[in-house]
Parts: structure tokens; C-alpha cells; sequence
């Protein structure tokens, strides 16, 4: 298939410079977008495309942008255009790879985005510790200052553009867009109340779009080709390709760019090459921690939001967390469970007070003294935490996710855990982590 | 002006040249003072390893929020660090497809090596040993970084060679 996101990137994992993205085609949707398209050509063309937001949500980005008041219904003063390249969904490592490899291609991306909406300003927020990825994007930009595709007057358009690189503290909930406006103004990440909602009042109470780094990196390339060109690289319901990949125990793990609605039985055995020998699929996670476990009768789905999404899971990164028949389900679960109550911002009681409640049980669980409540003391949990509107933000509900499914899938592993009084695994701890 | 306001104001003095210049090119592109907070705590902490409380009431007073306010920013982030470190901070990734693929292992060995659990440092000063969410290199698991250095793939050989130069049992 038509390599779009990752033509640039080779086996050796070089990383593209300017006169090299040039070279292969780069910058020529920002050439053609400032002689000859309209903001609004463009934002026709990104919500024609049928674009959803690779982040995770898979929120159309054609539709958020068109949220940005524009021209005379838009008062005087900045607009915003943020990159999330807080890459810290557990079992997530798309991201990475493009911008380590490919940084134009973000930011020739986000100088669309931006002038779509008409931002003038725009903040890359990038974890701290993708300290290579945080380097090449630094040398980008310069040479797109030194180019003039950044800074006033971009190729003589009258469109002016300021980037800048934001590297994060580190927090998981700065993935929470609101939460990540909140550590761009300096200040804790606890998410806001939506709404208003961040395309009308964000980044300092002015319009703001705030997108994931996969999702940006697909905007040259349909400004250049073109909407239906961009359908047409689905093989199902969903426009373009994706940044896909599969870790834990496969032959080959990695991230491969496919087609959108390609079966997860072609991703789970023709790339990451099926299960390590003498291992069995028992479950997976089709797009990082905080999405519900599928199982191995779901290998023949495809990978579009809402095929995954009836199977009772969520599409996510795309990156699969593959669990094999030799590790606990239980001590997995715990892992993410004991994360995402550290990652907890403590805004909400629910969150706050509520996934350490569910690692403790589990920690019990695991460790051999898990009773016959406490399997109800999680049911209770996951009705309550897992509902959407009794927690301030998505995080709390994510967390569910896993424990939800797995005590829909793995019943039986909790209860020989209960029954038995010990982890039943030669599991790689007694209690998923520290 | 009280107690507290004169020792806030002698301790501006603790920020260098170099820092304030550093956080005043933040500053350049943000509206208010505050918004450069986690910049400021940043740039300090690159130059002396961690934010001491002197330090913070400093960056608060140059900043104009109060230290309080500032505290609580400081504290929120993973990668601010508001006790002294080693030389090297090591960030072990501890989240699922590393575990899946025996991280615990590696983090015995390398307590056992280096002689230190999460959040201690060795007596000689070099390392520090933290937890981390995710490091986004699941396809290499398991992974860490020392310092700026992400290491792939590691297993317990690898460790061994790492810290060579520590007889096993480390420091204590």
C-alpha cells in the first residue's frame, strides 16, 4: 500500500531534514494552501477528508476546527494552534516515531492548522522525556524560521506564524486537553469544565484548537491530494491510514502505517508476527491502557472507530497491548490500575479517592487475599468510576476500561485467584509493578 | 513590609544572571508572569538538579505568585523534583507492555546493582532511581532512561555491564 505518514521514514530510522522533506515533496501543501487556498478552502477540504482525531477520541477534526470563531465573529486578539505530543498512553509509540524521524511533516501540518483558523501563535507540548524527538523538532523549526515557512509573511501570503516548543513536566493528564491548556498557562493540570469549550475559550481565554501529533501530520498531504483521495485509502468506513502496533509478547512488536479499517488478525499476525513460542493469545487491548480488553474470537474485526467501538472497546491509538496466556490478567490489570491512580489530578473524589480503592482491591486480589466481595466491591467501582458524568474528566472512566472487560473476560482468573488464595500465574510479579 | 516579604525579596538574589535570562525568554511569548511557572522551575532545576525551597520562593518572587501557589505547581509534575538528586535521574518505565515483558526483573537487578529502591539515591551521588509512566517505547520493552539516554530491550546481563563499575549490593 501508498506509504503517506511514514514515506519519509526508512528501516534505518533517519531522521528527515528539511532539504531531505523537500526533496521527497514536503512543504508543497503549504506552497499550494498560500497561493491559492482559502482558510475556508481548507477547512472545506479537512471536513470533506472525514479526518478523525488520532489521539485517541477519534473526534472529526474538520468539525472541531470549524468550533473556531472566525473573521468578524471572532474578537481581537490571538488564536491558538497547540500539538498534544504527550505521548503517555501506556503501550502507546506512534508519535515518537513521527516526529523523531519525520519533524517537518508535523510542522508543515501545524502551519495549516493554524492558518485554517487563523492562529498566529502555536505550541508544540511534548513529553520531557522525548529528549531526541525534542531536538529535532528544535532544529525544524529553525530551519523554517531561516526558510521563511514560519514568522511573518510566510512565503509572501500575509499569513504570520510563531512556534513555539513546550516540553512537559510530565503528567498523564496533560493528554486532557483542557488539562493541557491549564500546564501551557503554568499552572497545575487539573482539566476545566467544558463548557466553554477550548475552540471558543482556551490557551489565555482565546480560541484554541488543540490536536494530536498523527492527526496534524495527515493535513499536508490532503491539502496537497485532496479529500477523496484521502477516502480512498480506507479499506473500510474510515478515511486514510493509521499508525498502528502491537507490543507484550509477539514475534515482531512495532508500529507499522496501514490502512484504516485493515482486520486486526493481519496487524496482530502478518506484522507483529503472532505470539513468542509456546505463548497463546488470551487478550489484547486494541489502543493503549485505557481501552476494554478484546479477545482473540474479535482478531477478524477492522480497525475503524466504530467497528471497534461495537465490540464494546475503543479504537484509541491504535497500539495494541497483546496479553498472552502465561501472564495474569489480574496483575496486568492491577499495573494499569495502579497507574492511573497515580496519574490521577485529585480534582474529583470519584478519581481521587477511587482508583486507589481499586488497586488496593486488587492488590488483594493478586497477592491471595481477595474474598468473594471484593469481586463486588469492583463491580461497584467499575458502575460507578466507569460512568461517564460522576467524574470530572474522561480519566477515571478510561481506567475503568480495562477492569470492566477483564472482569467480563477473565472472570475465572480472578475467581481461581479468590478460590486458590494465590496468583495462579508464574506471573512477572506478584503485584503488577511497584 | 513584614517578616516574610524581606526574606522573599533577599532570596531573588539566589536566581543567576543566566536563569533569569533563560525565563525571561519564556516570558517573551507569554502574557502573564505566572504562565511561565513550569519553565522557570525547569530552567532552574537544569542548572542545579532539583528546586530547593529557596530556590522556589525565589522563582515565585521573580514570577510575582507566591510560593505557595508555586509549591503546588512544583509538586504536581513528575519531573520537577523538589528533593536533591543523584547525577543521573534513572527513569525506569514500570507501566504495562514493560511489565508484560518482565521489567520486574530488571528493576530488582537494578536495585540490587546500584543498592537503592525507588526514590533513594546512591551514597556516591550518581544515581537516582524513579519510577515512569510509559517511556512510549513498547516495542523495545523493557526500557529506561539514564539520564538523556533511553536504554532498549534490557535484560539482566545488560544491567550487570551497566553498572560495571558497582560491586554488586551497591552502596550499602
Amino acid at each position: 500500500m501508498e506509504k503517506v505518514l511514514t514515506r519519509n521514514i526508512g528501516a534505518d530510522l533517519k531522521p528527515t531534514d528539511l532539504a531531505a522533506y523537500e526533496a521527497n515533496g514536503g512543504y508543497q501543501g503549504l506552497q499550494k494552501a498560500m497561493k491559492e487556498l482559502s482558510p475556508k478552502d481548507c477547512q472545506d477540504l479537512i471536513s470533506a477528508s472525514n479526518l478523525r482525531g488520532r489521539g485517541g477520541a477519534g473526534f472529526p477534526t474538520g468539525m472541531k476546527w470549524s468550533f473556531v470563531p472566525m473573521g468578524d465573529k471572532c474578537t481581537p486578539g490571538h488564536k491558538y494552534l497547540v500539538c498534544n505530543a504527550d505521548e503517555m498512553e501506556p503501550g502507546t509509540f506512534k508519535d515518537r516515531l513521527l516526529m523523531e524521524c519525520d519533524p517537518h511533516q508535523l510542522i508543515e501540518g501545524m502551519i495549516l492548522a493554524a492558518y485554517t483558523i487563523g492562529a498566529d501563535l502555536s505550541y508544540i507540548f511534548i513529553r520531557g522525556e522525548y529528549v531526541v524527538a525534542i531536538q529535532r523538532l528544535r532544529d525544524a523549526l529553525a530551519e523554517c524560521y531561516a526558510k521563511g515557512y514560519l514568522g511573518k509573511n510566510i512565503l509572501g501570503s500575509g499569513f504570520d506564524l510563531e512556534m513555539h516548543l513546550h516540553p512537559s513536566a510530565g503528567r498523564y493528564i496533560c493528554g486532557e486537553e483542557t488539562a493541557l491548556i491549564n500546564a501551557l498557562e503554568g499552572k497545575r493540570a487539573n482539566p476545566r469544565a467544558k463548557p466553554p469549550f477550548p475552540q471558543v475559550s482556551g490557551l489565555w481565554g482565546r480560541p484554541t484548537i488543540v490536536n494530536n501529533v498523527e492527526t496534524l501530520c495527515n493535513i499536508p498531504h490532503i491539502v496537497e491530494r485532496g479529500a477523496e483521495w484521502f477516502k480512498s485509502l480506507g479499506r473500510g468506513e474510515d478515511s486514510g491510514t493509521k499508525m498502528f502496533g502491537a507490543s507484550g509478547k509477539v514475534n515482531n512488536p512495532g508500529c507499522w502505517e496501514l490502512p484504516m479499517g485493515t482486520p486486526i488478525r493481519e496487524i496482530f499476525e502478518d506484522y507483529a508476527g503472532g505470539m513468542q513460542a509456546g505463548l497463546e493469545l488470551k487478550g489484547f487491548l486494541p489502543g493503549g491502557g485505557s481501552t476494554d480488553f478484546l479477545v482473540p474470537e474479535h482478531l477478524d474485526l477492522v480497525m475503524d472507530y466504530n467497528v471497534i467501538g461495537k465490540a464494546g472497546s475503543r479504537m484509541g491509538t491504535g497500539t495494541m497491548i497483546i496479553l498472552d496466556d502465561q501472564t495474569c490478567p489480574v496483575g496486568m490489570v492491577l499495573n494499569l490500575i495502579r497507574f492511573f491512580a497515580h496519574e490521577s489530578c485529585g480534582f474529583c473524589t470519584p478519581c481521587r479517592e477511587g482508583l486507589p480503592w481499586s488497586r488496593q482491591v486488587l492488590v488483594d486480589i493478586e497477592e491471595g487475599r481477595g474474598t468473594v466481595e471484593d469481586m463486588e466491591t469492583l463491580a461497584y467501582q467499575v458502575n460507578y468510576i466507569g460512568a461517564i458524568g460522576n467524574t470530572h474528566c474522561a480519566l477515571a472512566p478510561g481506567a475503568m476500561e480495562p477492569l470492566q472487560s477483564a472482569l467480563k473476560y477473565f472472570r475465572e482468573d480472578f475467581d481461581r485467584h479468590i478460590s486458590g488464595g494465590r496468583c495462579p500465574y508464574h506471573s512477572p510479579s506478584r503485584s503488577g509493578g511497584h | 513590609m513584614n517578616d516574610a516579604q524581606m526574606i522573599q525579596t533577599d532570596l531573588t538574589g539566589l536566581l543567576t544572571q543566566q536563569e533569569m535570562r533563560q525565563i525571561d525568554a519564556e516570558l517573551a511569548h507569554i502574557p502573564y508572569k505566572s504562565g511561565a511557572a513550569i519553565d522557570a522551575l525547569k530552567i532552574v532545576q537544569a542548572h542545579r538538579g532539583w528546586v530547593s525551597d529557596e530556590c522556589l520562593q525565589a522563582i515565585a518572587k521573580y514570577l510575582e505568585m507566591s510560593a505557595e501557589e508555586l509549591e503546588g505547581v512544583a509538586t504536581f509534575y513528575n519531573l520537577i523534583y523538589r528533593r536533591p538528586v543523584g547525577e543521573k535521574v534513572i527513569l525506569f518505565c514500570d507501566s504495562v507492555s514493560c511489565w508484560i515483558c518482565g521489567c520486574d526483573k530488571i528493576k530488582a537487578k537494578v536495585s540490587q546493582k546500584l543498592g537503592i529502591d525507588y526514590g533513594e539515591t546512591t551514597a556516591d551521588n550518581r544515581y537516582t532511581l524513579l519510577p515512569v509512566p510509559c517511556l512510549g517505547a513498547c516495542d523495545k520493552a523493557p526500557v529506561m532512561m539514564v539520564g538523556d539516554a533511553l536504554l532498549t530491550h534490557l535484560d539482566e546481563e545488560q544491567i550487570d555491564q551497566l553498572f560495571a563499575d558497582k560491586p554488586s549490593g551497591g552502596d550499602e
